[in-house]
């Protein structure tokens, strides 16, 4: 499905990421972990079209198809969607609208008939149940005045309505107590078939013990270092334990 | 100094015409409005046509505009304008009480769209001068100050029709109140319209307006508007200005209200090739409330300044202000809005904003919010921002697959909406907010289901 080939991209000059290479095929679920600055988010920027990310050198395909020849809006009609790190508030711009309008631009480009206000309205009630929305939400701008735990669980709500086949959820979970953790993780669970992929985007595994991913690799400063099965957590979980008692330790000598 | 010579000419020029014209000017009209006349011309002669040498014109540039040989039209003229066919561009939906001023003059055969309550009048200046010459020798030139602007001496000293709006004493409208101001003529054409609105104590009327361009010959309409407001009245105030890019507009409107009054303006400057609207609130009891609203559309090389004016005589007292400019190609905007809280106006309310969005690097934007507070206990604040469209709110957009365009297009509609919902008249509202769509789309936002089609 999505083919990533020595991918180097650049911010204002600036070289972030140094030769990605990523195969990700229908079914399958990725994590990507790393430290903050190892290019994770902009990774998951690149596949989304955001302009300022300049591509220098490699390339991505998309089912056979050049993707970073596509604009943003053409990716998320042929199924890519990012969830998100840091959901923008747009005053003034319905919810309701914005959502018939994101909705009918994908069935139109599938060829199916637009929905009527009516129909979408089922449609919508029938997935917000999905991650737990609050109805009340609805009525809202986009993101406007939502809590954290709200925008986080907007950007699953909308990954319901236009089911993409590749999801990409950039770092979903922070911001999230474990309820709200919950609630997202069985979202992207309920809507994993072997038909769509994900991409999970995290510097925290916490997520992953709710979502069980297929594959894991580790991003450090623009590389992917490490690539593993699922097993690859279990003997970072340990490092991470190691790592947080003797950070304890050090703050206990410090009381003495 | 050829400059200066050129300037004072333009002047001398409108001195000119109105020795020309004194004769008709003075005939016929009421003692009351000749004697204002006199001396506002004396007024308008000492101050002359303001450059931007004076401050409440810096941004704009009056003189350009005065200087085509325009025809005046001082006399009730016969129209060969078919009413049915404008009639078609009235709201749809709305249910109003119509009536038409034909270049500047309140039109003789207008229709009586339904009964209006007891008492109410409505009519031309020119009658009302005749049938109630006490109330137009109580409020006429009251608060409409010629010794300030030039702009309104000159409309004084040329005033001769306008229409008159009068609501009695505890008198409620449901129904609003349209005027559509139709500029048609063979010349370039200069019109004088003076307005006069009185809504007496305990009565409630709502007012829309608008202006339209019916062929593509120049216009300049210079026009007054006297509002009084009085004790637990209220006036909703709505102008809609759609005039095509060869037309100049500037439109004075002087609004005095009294204890627990209420009035809301609201400005919509959908197109018009240059056009200054003053607007001066006089709050002139307690527990009274103002609200000013305003929206202007700009493309091309058309230019919008909104000068408003709000006074705080008298404590506890409310007012808002919102004003957004959307500007395109290479248009100008201007914005100057003072709140002055005197000495006495303890508790007072009073919030002024001006929001602009930038289309293009050659447009531009220039924004003045003043305060003036000499009373110690008031809430007050002001503010301006020119930005462009959220970079990141549009790739949110765009991300979920709504195309570029479309995604502009909803992020300015979000930009207008906050003062569009300020519209209390639902149709009005949803027929503004279509004609925003369409403008914004490019489309010819002169009212589209007009037949008259200007080409400009």
């Amino acid at each position: 499905m999505l083919s990533i080939k020595n991918l180097y991209v650049s911010v204002e000059g600036q070289e972030i990421l140094k030769g990605i290479n990523l195969e990700v095929k229908a079914g399958e679920v990725h994590a990507i972990m790393g430290p903050n600055g190892s290019g994770k988010s902009t990774l998951a920027n690149v596949l989304a079209g955001k302009e300022e990310y300049e591509v220098t050198a490699g390339e991505i395909t998309y089912f056979d198809e050049d993707l970073l020849e596509k604009s943003p809006e053409d990716r998320a009609k042929e199924g890519i969607f990012l969830s998100f790190q840091y959901p923008v508030e747009i005053p003034g711009v319905p919810m309701v609208n914005f959502l018939k309008t994101a909705v009918n631009e994908h069935r139109k480009h599938k060829g199916e008939k637009e929905l009527t206000a009516g129909e979408f309205l089922k449609l919508m009630r029938e997935k917000m149940d999905m991650v737990d929305m609050h109805p009340q939400l609805t009525n809202r701008s986009v993101n406007e005045g939502f809590s954290g735990g709200e925008k986080k669980k907007n950007e699953i709500f909308q990954m319901a309505l236009l089911e993409p086949k590749l999801a990409v959820l950039d770092e979903t979970d922070s911001g999230l107590d474990i309820d709200a953790l919950k609630t997202v993780a069985h979202g992207v669970n309920m809507l994993k078939s072997n038909v769509n992929a994900t991409i999970i985007v995290t510097h925290y595994q916490r997520l992953l013990d709710y979502i069980v991913p297929d594959f894991v690799h580790v991003l450090y400063n623009g590389k992917i270092v490490k690539s593993a099965g699922k097993n690859l957590l279990l003997s970072w979980r340990k490092k991470a334990t190691t790592g947080l008692k003797k950070k304890t330790k050090i703050k206990n000598e410090c009381y003495c | 100094m050829n400059v200066i010579v050129e300037k004072a000419d333009l002047t001398l020029k409108y001195i000119a015409h109105y020795n020309d014209l004194k004769e008709l000017l003075f005939k016929g009209s009421s003692d009351i409005i000749n004697v204002r006349r006199k001396k506002a011309f004396q007024d308008f002669v000492s101050q002359g046509i303001p450059t931007r040498k004076n401050e409440n014109y810096k941004y704009t540039n009056l003189h350009p505009q005065f200087a085509p040989d325009y025809k005046f039209v001082i006399q009730r003229e016969e129209t060969d304008a078919n009413l049915t066919e404008i009639f078609k561009c009235n709201v749809p939906q709305i249910n109003t009480h119509l009536n038409l001023l034909y270049n500047g003059w309140f039109y003789d055969k207008n229709v009586k769209s339904g009964v209006l309550p007891q008492g109410v009048i409505l009519d031309s200046l020119e009658n009302m001068a005749k049938n109630n010459p006490e109330l137009l020798q109580k409020y006429y030139g009251n608060t409409a100050e010629t010794e300030s602007d030039a702009l309104v001496a000159l409309n004084t000293a040329f005033a001769k029709d306008g229409y008159f709006l009068f609501v009695p004493k505890n008198v409620i409208f449901e129904k609003p109140i349209q005027i559509i101001n139709l500029l048609k003529s063979e010349n370039d054409t200069f019109t004088t319209q003076r307005n006069l609105i009185i809504v007496e104590p305990g009565a409630s009327a709502q007012l829309i307006l608008c202006d339209h361009t019916l062929n593509s010959n120049r216009y300049f309409s210079n026009s007054v508007t006297e509002i009084f407001v009085e004790e637990n009245a209220n006036l909703d105030y709505y102008t809609v200005q759609n005039q095509h890019n060869n037309s100049a507009s500037v439109n004075s409107v002087f609004i005095q209200q009294e204890r627990n009054s209420n009035v809301t303006t609201h400005t919509v400057s959908l197109h018009g090739g240059f056009i200054r609207n003053n607007l001066k609130i006089k709050i002139n009891g307690e527990n009274a409330e103002a609200n000013m609203f305003g929206m202007a559309f700009l493309d091309k090389s058309q230019h919008i300044d909104n000068a408003t004016q709000v006074i705080h005589a008298k404590p506890h007292c409310q007012s808002n202000q919102i004003y957004k400019y959307v500007l395109d190609d290479k248009s100008t905007g201007a914005f100057s809005g003072r709140i002055h809280v005197a000495r006495d106006a303890q508790k007072t309310n009073a919030f002024q904003r001006n929001n602009n969005l930038l289309l293009t690097d050659t447009a531009t934007m220039q924004t003045k919010p003043q305060l003036i507070i000499d009373a110690d206990d008031v809430k007050c604040s002001h503010g301006a921002t020119v930005g462009q469209i959220d970079e990141e709110a549009l790739f949110y957009l765009r991300a979920r697959g709504i195309d570029e365009d479309k995604a502009r297009m909803m992020m300015m509609n979000a930009f207008a909406h906050e003062v569009v919902q300020q519209i209390k008249v639902e149709a009005l509202r949803e027929r503004i907010d279509e004609l925003i769509e369409k403008r914004l789309n490019g489309e010819i936002a002169l009212c589209h289901e007009c037949d008259y089609n200007c080409e400009c």
